[in-house]
């Protein structure tokens, strides 16, 4: 509990003494570079492989012959929109995203930077923190959008390839009984799954204390923290709004 | 001038500093020694409004910088330089930009005279050449000079340095010191130095304080502190045995 007071003071501290909105639009541009862009190998490959192996492993379940074959594709876009794209993203983006977070701001911590920013009377949580909030809140839902074409995909590939499913069947599912709020769900649990990242990792990299070992320490609690968090906030989102 | 009173801090049930007090004169440099752990850079730390002590007052000229309100903070703030232990540069930025940081973040300057102020304070640690650098291709010592243009970009009236001299050879630290004297005495800075080297005690220690176990135990000059009488600053500074051997000499 004194963590999680801990954690809503610092959200509080990030919007109180911010500096112009010129300082932040540079450093916001420079963190989606560093979160979004750099994440893009990453998310891309997991999600074409994860999109391949619910392809197959969905084929493999339906062994009746009365279930048409498009529902192949519609279970692979509804898990896919869903849960994978978001979930999974989020999940492989707070080890590579989280870390990278803890683990720079643990290192500004013990090597002092933030103690000069401190001193030189700049806000270091909201000079630090906020413009990396914002942009993982812009980027998440790009990569999860990206995440989603290239894991629907890649389950047309494997699922084609393999003679699984014919390309007709497959985009006949796709389009069939197509829920448009799916996608507004998925985007809106990329949002609060990046809010919930950001500012974890930030949260354990900012006060961390001590030295290299605290670094790593702080870099792995970010990633263990972040993924528990994750995983509730969507089961909280999916009870609320599906 | 910097006054500190009575300034007492603990971490949980250990005493870190206990009454405390003092006075720092501008263009003076002056030093707080002591062996590790007695709260040199604890009482830094308070000093610069890093640590918040529970008791005790520090004044800037006449004004509480603990307890002003946040105007009165920014403002004292503004007119401080401070010199990291490693010297605290942003690794993502190059000696210039690390110089120039908190001209672009307090100051209305154009990008030409932010330019011209970072190089002239580049220019007086003797770091022109390093400007494009960045923190990480550069030395320890270089490092700590690259600290003191950035401290002194802003034109601070006090300057505090934490343990300027640890980790760099006797030749470099005699070098680092030397800039110090020079800048507080060029720009009549009030400089406090943090430090446990007896090179610099001699040097550059125009007034001395001497902790001991968070309490402030002898004050005096670099002139008077070999004739002291108190035992555990003795023990302090003959524990250098060839400072220990020069003066039986």
């Amino acid at each position: 509990m004194l963590h999680l007071g801990r954690y809503f003071i610092f959200l509080g501290t990030l919007f109180r003494n911010r500096e112009k909105f010129g300082v932040y639009s540079k450093l916001i541009l420079d963190e989606c570079i560093q979160i979004g862009i750099n994440s893009v190998f990453i998310v891309s490959i997991v999600s074409t492989f994860i999109g391949a192996v619910t392809c197959v492993q969905t084929a493999y379940n339906l062994v009746s012959p009365l279930v048409p074959l498009y529902i192949i594709s519609v279970i692979v876009r509804d898990s896919t929109i869903l849960e994978l794209a978001p979930t999974i993203t989020s999940v492989v983006l707070s080890g590579k995203v989280g870390s990278n977070i803890a683990g720079g701001l643990g290192t500004m911590r013990i090597t002092e930077q933030i103690d000069a920013l401190e001193v030189m009377g700049i806000n270091s949580s909201s000079y630090l923190v906020l413009p990396k909030v914002v942009a993982s809140m812009i980027m998440f839902p790009l990569l999860v959008i990206l995440a989603g074409f290239l894991s629907i995909y890649g389950g047309y590939i494997a699922g084609t390839v393999a003679g699984i499913i014919t390309q007709e069947d497959y985009i006949y599912g796709l389009r069939s009984d197509f829920k448009p709020f799916s996608i507004t769900f998925a985007l809106i649990k990329s949002v609060v799954f990046a809010f919930l990242i950001s500012t974890i990792s930030s949260f354990k990299g900012y006060y961390t204390s001590g030295g290299a070992l605290e670094v790593g320490q702080a870099s792995t609690a970010a990633v263990t923290n972040s993924c528990i968090a994750v995983l509730g906030a969507d089961f909280l989102l999916a009870q609320l709004l599906l | 001038m910097i006054e500190i009173k009575n300034i007492h801090k603990t971490f949980g049930d250990r005493t870190i500093l206990e009454g405390v007090s003092g006075t720092f004169q501008p263009g003076d440099t002056s030093l707080i020694i002591g062996g590790s752990g007695t709260g040199k850079s604890v009482l830094l730390k308070c000093m610069i409004g890093l640590i918040q002590p529970e008791q005790g007052q520090v004044l800037y000229n006449g004004r509480d910088f603990l307890t002003g309100d946040e105007d009165t903070q920014k403002a004292i703030r503004r007119e401080m330089g401070v010199l990291f232990q490693g010297g605290a540069l942003f690794d993502s930025k190059t000696v210039r930009e690390n110089v120039r940081f908190p001209l672009d973040m307090l100051t209305e300057m154009s990008s030409a005279e932010k330019n011209e102020r970072a190089d002239f304070c580049l220019q007086r640690v003797g770091l022109e050449a390093a400007a494009e650098r960045m923190p990480s291709e550069i030395s320890g010592g270089m490092k700590k000079r690259v600290g003191i243009a950035r401290a002194i970009v802003m034109n601070p009236k006090y300057l505090f340095c934490d343990e300027p001299n640890s980790g760099l050879d006797p030749l470099t630290a005699i070098k680092i010191d030397e800039l110090i004297k020079e800048i507080t005495d060029e720009f009549r800075i009030t400089t406090v130095v943090i430090t446990h080297d007896m090179n610099s005690m001699l040097e550059i220690g125009e007034k001395i304080m001497f902790l001991y176990r968070g309490r402030k135990l002898w004050e005096g000059t670099s002139e008077t502190i070999t004739q002291s009488h108190v035992k555990e600053l003795n023990e302090f500074i003959y524990a250098n045995k060839l400072l220990r051997d020069t003066t039986q000499e």
